[in-house]
């Protein structure tokens, strides 16, 4: 798999990362090389192994669905950029 | 400079039972040296007025019965703390102050320790070699040009120069690892779900253990057993009775059947680790253990597959740095959506934003059978070559490394060549077991080499003991000359 520019712009735009176009050659490239790498593991026929999604042999435990904490607001916008009182103030989305 | 920081943890634990010397002393003693040795650049953040506060507390009302009793002690930036700064290496949490503690460390308080700062590492942990902290290069105290590996960087420069008794890091592909074995100290990654990973930052989830970095096997066994533990904030912590891995630690290995593989001995290879490597099986036989070939086959596979997961992983969990609730946020932009792009490009660093975008590659649409499915199945198969082999031998043997410590700036333009410090490392962490690396000898350059045990499932006891034995009878003495001073 080769990864050109457009394709940069494609999952930069996914990952909401903008890319400086300047920098978008040698990313490709960089990109490319790992995939090259990556790509080792089309040599081994996997179509009858089972894939493995936990490492665990239990499965996942679950809780009651009850609330355990709460009253912690000021500590959740202490470390917010932008706060105004008790909401969290981000850049206008509706018009 | 005093000699008394230079003692293994477990001997300054017997110091400060036997009221020979004061925590508060002790603080004092490893604060002199840290406010010193800023060339090497270790510490990102220091917190000596709570250290002090802390160890006068200590020293007021002693409770000599706890494993650390008034310990100082630095962590990796990637264990939140309650109140102190808590970077992950990178310009977007450069001002983060949790409001919480990680289980870990809230564990280590809890048997005596006490913070003494926080130690840098690669950005959000994604490195080798430390070169990738938004605060700057770690220097390894071996040579001062010289690399302290990755991505628990900063805490093994600051173990070997004697800046902090023993210290924790996290261990997602070799992060512990391969940074012991650059600077001749030992460093143990857990059975994945020994550890809690409540309150660390996270890279790949799946992956990501915290685990001991100490000067020597017992001081890691005491290390051990204070982090390790059932948490139920972590989903994936593992509900068992705690161990003691100091009291059960023993050098009596005979008959212990120990696996060679053959797939470890890659091209290239410097003739000294497998020099090394040789070394350490004859002082394991000698010791009465059974020395076996055994084979791994798809360990080759295992960095491309670590590749895949890895960044994949990383590209969900690291979604949540939006500029929105936590973090750096940029000023640029004309709506949300800009707002959330640009915050992401200025706040990540090179590697970081490389990592992301290999995640969400194959993570996307049309892709995701190619590359995540594909790399599920054959960690499937890496789990496998382990878990058959488990059934003939205790544990296995293989260098931590393919290299000593290289020169700082040597790998940076190729990314793959970064990549291949994790080559004995990796496989571990897909399989999920424990191992550790201890220190075996020095290489031409005086430069230090580890060797790596790995172990069963939960068997830490037992790749603990092979390490002891190993250590007391390899002689190893790093050779550090303190040339920062």
């Amino acid at each position: 798999m080769s990864i050109d520019k457009d394709k940069i712009k494609h999952i930069s735009k996914l990952a909401r990362i903008s890319i400086d176009s300047n920098k978008s050659d040698s990313l490709a490239k960089d990109l490319t090389s790992i995939f090259k790498f990556i790509e080792q593991l089309n040599e081994l026929n996997t179509d009858k192994v089972e894939p493995l999604s936990s490492i665990l042999n239990t499965p996942l435990r679950s809780r009651e669905d009850k609330i355990n904490d709460g009253k912690i607001r000021d500590k959740v916008l202490e470390n917010s950029p932008k706060k105004n009182e008790e909401f969290f103030v981000v850049p206008k989305v509706i018009e | 400079m005093s000699e008394i920081i230079k003692k293994n943890l477990s001997e300054l634990i017997d110091l400060i039972k036997k009221k020979e010397i004061k925590s508060e002393e002790l603080a004092n003693l490893y604060i002199n040296k840290v406010n010193k040795s800023k060339k090497l650049n270790s510490y990102i953040t220091t917190c000596f007025e709570h250290t002090i506060q802390k160890s006068k507390e200590f020293d007021k009302k002693p409770n000599l019965n706890s494993l650390l009793p008034g310990v100082p002690l630095a962590v990796k930036d990637l264990f939140c703390t309650n109140g102190f700064k808590t970077t992950a290496g990178s310009k977007m949490l450069e001002n983060f102050i949790p409001q919480y503690e990680s289980t870990v460390t809230e564990n280590l308080w809890k048997e005596g320790a006490i913070l003494l700062g926080k130690l840098n590492c690669d950005e959000y942990a994604m490195g080798s070699s430390n070169e990738t902290s938004y605060f700057g290069n770690v220097i390894n105290p071996i040579a001062k040009d010289t690399v302290p590996g990755g991505s628990s960087g900063g805490s093994a420069s600051a173990l070997a120069a004697d800046l902090t008794p023993a210290t924790i890091g996290t261990d997602t592909g070799g992060s512990i690892r391969q940074p012991a074995s650059f600077t001749g100290t030992v460093g143990l990654k857990p059975t994945y779900g020994l550890c809690s990973r409540w309150g660390i930052v996270a890279f790949a989830s799946s992956l990501d253990q915290a685990g001991p970095m100490t000067k020597s096997v017992k001081d890691c066994s005491i290390m051990l057993e204070a982090m390790a533990g059932f948490d139920k904030k972590d989903s994936t912590s593992i509900e068992k009775k705690k161990e003691n891995y100091s009291k059960n630690l023993k050098t009596d290995i005979k008959g212990l059947k120990i696996g060679i593989p053959k797939e470890y001995r890659v091209e290239n290879m410097p003739k000294e680790i497998d020099e090394l490597w040789n070394k350490g099986k004859s002082i394991l036989k000698d010791l009465g253990a059974d020395i076996i070939d055994i084979s791994l086959p798809h360990t080759k596979y295992a960095l491309p597959t670590y590749y895949i997961v890895a960044p994949a992983e990383a590209s969900s969990n690291l979604a949540r740095y939006d500029g929105v609730k936590y973090g750096y946020r940029s000023s640029k932009g004309n709506d949300l959506i800009e707002m959330y792009e640009n915050t992401r490009s200025e706040g990540f660093g090179d590697e970081v934003k490389r990592r992301i975008l290999i995640g969400t590659y194959v993570l996307s649409s049309g892709y995701y059978d190619a590359y995540y499915l594909k790399a599920q199945k054959v960690r499937q198969l890496i789990k496998k070559d382990f878990d058959e082999n488990f059934g003939k031998v205790d544990a296995i043997l293989t260098p931590s490394t393919p290299s000593s410590a290289f020169k700082i700036g040597e790998k940076t333009n190729d990314p793959i060549s970064m990549y291949l410090n994790d080559i004995f490392t990796v496989p571990v962490n897909l399989a999920g077991l424990p191992a550790i690396s201890v220190p075996a000898g020095l290489d031409k350059k005086g430069y230090p080499l580890g060797l790596q045990l790995i172990g069963k499932t939960l068997d830490e006891q037992n790749i603990l003991n092979v390490a002891y034995a190993f250590e007391k009878n390899c002689n190893f003495k790093n050779e550090i000359k303190n040339w920062w001073l």
